[in-house]
């Protein structure tokens, strides 16, 4: 008899592990998102005390902005070349590769732009930033800021939050801009379309209202892109299961998925609220 | 008794299961040297980070002149932390700052001082640490340990604050560099009369810049108090701990320690009572060692030392034993030895000691300073103590070798 009720115990835990422990990760995850909610707000309103942190800033939009544009260029081209090319098998199906222009452009000023943008930088400077924090917080110069009376979340976040808040739309328009001419490149001078036809059926299809939605997702990206990096490697810490630099490690690895994720994820929820 | 600067009370940290600090109490009063020595992983730099905040008590109180530090507003925690500065164990620098860069960033970020006054003052600090102006655009990577060490104490200094916390400031540096890391702090701390808590375990040199001293043992403070109070304390803990780690000798001297001549000194008087014998004592005293410091450099200051020792071992060998009295005293004992032979060999020391480069006005050339060596001469006789034979021994003081001050440009 007992037996059996061990027995019955047992499937039941086992039927009940699987639950248990999605439900664990889904708990952890939304604990995380309030953390990094909490420490957005903090650094966000710490942008705006004084003195502001002018000269940082320009430091971190010379790092994150100025020296991503090469890899910038250089993707943006090709995006806009195989979109070129895929256009345009897709289009002469249906006879109307005349609207290769408005596809290119629409798909990159909508979507690829700030999305691709968005990943290429998390890959370029998110991870150098995660790693950054990670190793001043396990060699104590986060503990050295504090006892020198300097707030660590104002002095390096804040100026990183700003700082893509710049260059990330200016970084997905040099994005959309190359990505277009990529498009003529292989539209226009591989397969002979129309320049002509190319270029005025962008203008006439491409409305402001594509721009600013493309301008706004960029915006969030660089929000979440910051926070996300800068928060992994400042709780290095905390981190279980990771110390030292196997905790950067971790925490570099971290702050790419999960904000390579959520840049996924809120491009969605975003698209659907702009469109 | 003066009202304490700091006090903590009955502070409990657990780290999981582990209790790190256990019902501590301690005293720090303001203007004090204050070392604290213990085992490592006894939770020293846990210690201090609950006097500075960065980790609170699982229970019991931190107080501030008399305050609770977690009772204090956000603006009076403030206020103590620009009174303060920490030097962290592995110094904790910036290392994508340059040395300038570091020392200069509590003043860029706290004050609103002009980027030229900043220069100057962060210049200034560069040069009383013997840092030379070319370190100051290299990274603290690219610099040497003890060259880090003096970075990271000049960024403690540069604020001018009240209250310096030194966590293991001398750890990993060699004898020499361990000694003039004190001197500094020491004469620093004269100088600007700031609070000093220190964790060290650099027994016994920190007893000679300390003036209190506690012991943590097990998360406890085991003794607090003066450092002359701690080599006459009878508790039987303390005891066992003072011997466990003051076996060593000095590192930088190779000399004895100061406990060891003490009790040869007393020892020796017994049988020279019993036999009516009499025997020497000598002490030798490094006169001016604060402007050595001062203009030529600490560790010129301990290289000084280190070559007085040295030679003393060299002319009197086994015959005498000697210890480290004080940051510029030697005292030397020599039982068995007459009074005329010892004057005898401390003349050939004088004139060997004149001899060595310490001494050629020629090796500082860019400074004027004078100093001398100077050696007292006592008889250890029936029917007296201690205390006045070294007494003694200090009014009978003579110069034995000197340095006078040569103006830039002449030769010796």
């Amino acid at each position: 008899m007992q037996t059996g009720t061990d027995y019955m115990a047992r499937a039941t835990s086992a039927v009940i592990a699987p639950f248990n422990w999605l439900g664990g990760l889904f708990i952890a995850f939304i604990r995380e998102l309030g953390a990094i909610a909490i420490f957005f707000t903090h650094a966000f309103c710490l942008i705006f005390s004084l003195p502001l942190q002018v000269n940082k800033t320009i430091q971190h939009v010379f790092f994150i902005g100025a020296k991503s544009i090469l890899i910038i260029l250089l993707v943006g081209l090709f995006t806009g070349m195989v979109l070129g090319l895929q256009g345009y098998y897709t289009l002469v199906k249906f006879g109307s590769e005349g609207v290769l222009g408005a596809a290119v452009a629409l798909s990159l000023i909508r979507e690829l732009g700030p999305v691709m943008t968005a990943i290429m930088i998390i890959a370029r400077a998110g991870s150098s930033v995660a790693a950054e924090i990670g190793i001043m917080r396990i060699s104590e110069q986060i503990d050295a800021l504090d006892t020198m009376d300097i707030n660590p979340v104002r002095f390096l976040v804040s100026p990183r939050i700003v700082a893509s808040l710049i260059s990330f739309p200016l970084l997905t328009a040099i994005f959309n801009v190359i990505g277009i001419i990529g498009g003529y490149l292989s539209g226009v001078c591989l397969l002979g379309i129309n320049s002509g036809i190319y270029f005025y059926r962008i203008e006439s299809n491409v409305l402001m209202q594509d721009i600013s939605g493309g301008f706004i997702k960029s915006l969030v990206f660089g929000l979440i892109v910051s926070t996300i990096c800068c928060y992994q490697g400042y709780f290095t810490h905390m981190r279980p299961g990771g110390f030292g630099a196997k905790g950067v490690s971790l925490a570099t690895t971290s702050a790419v998925v999960l904000s390579c994720v959520l840049v996924l994820i809120v491009d969605y929820v975003l698209t659907s609220f702009l469109l | 008794m003066t009202a304490p600067l700091i006090e903590l009370k009955n502070v409990t940290k657990r780290f999981g299961n582990h209790t790190v600090l256990d019902r501590l109490n301690l005293i720090i009063f303001e203007g004090d040297i204050t070392t604290i020595i213990g085992k490592s992983g006894g939770g020293k730099s846990v210690l201090l980070k609950h006097i500075i905040g960065l980790l609170r008590p699982d229970a019991g109180d931190v107080l501030i002149n008399g305050k609770r530090l977690r009772d204090m507003t956000r603006k009076e925690q403030t206020q103590f932390k620009r009174q303060t500065s920490y030097m962290f164990q592995n110094n904790a620098l910036f290392d994508s700052l340059t040395v300038f860069e570091n020392i200069a960033l509590p003043l860029r970020e706290k004050t609103r001082m002009q980027e030229d006054a900043i220069k100057s003052k962060v210049l200034a600090q560069i040069d009383q640490m013997e840092l030379s102006h070319d370190v100051m655009h290299k990274y603290p990577s690219q610099i040497s340990g003890g060259m880090q060490k003096r970075v990271a104490l000049a960024r403690a200094l540069i604020t001018e604050p009240k209250i310096i916390f030194f966590d293991e400031p001398t750890t990993g540096l060699d004898p020499l560099r361990k000694n003039a890391v004190l001197g500094m702090i020491s004469h620093y701390q004269k100088k600007i009369g700031f609070t000093a808590v220190l964790v060290s375990h650099d027994i016994p040199d920190v007893f000679f810049i300390s003036n209190r001293v506690a012991i943590i043992d097990n998360g406890r403070i085991i003794f607090q108090g003066k450092p002359i109070e701690l080599e006459q304390s009878e508790n039987p803990v303390v005891q066992e701990f003072i011997r466990g780690q003051i076996t060593l000798k000095d590192d930088l001297t190779g000399l004895n320690t100061k406990q060891e001549v003490m009790d040869l000194l007393i020892q020796e008087m017994d049988r020279a009572n019993r036999l009516q014998q009499n025997f020497p004592v000598i002490m030798f005293t490094i006169d001016n060692m604060t402007q050595i410091n001062k203009h030529v450099g600490y560790i010129t200051a301990q290289r000084i030392v280190q070559c007085l020792s040295t030679l003393l071992k060299e002319h009197f060998g086994a015959a005498g034993t000697s210890a480290r009295f004080s940051q510029n005293e030697i005292l030397m004992v020599l039982p068995h030895t007459d009074i005329k032979e010892a004057e005898n060999v401390l003349n050939e020391l004088a004139i060997d000691l004149q001899k060595q480069e310490v001494f050629q006005a020629g090796s500082y050339p860019k400074a004027c300073l004078s100093f001398s060596i100077s050696a007292g001469l006592s008889t250890a006789k029936q029917g007296k103590d201690p205390d006045s034979i070294i007494g003694q021994a200090l009014s009978h003081q003579k110069t034995i070798a000197h340095v006078e001050c040569i103006k830039h440009g002449e030769t010796a």
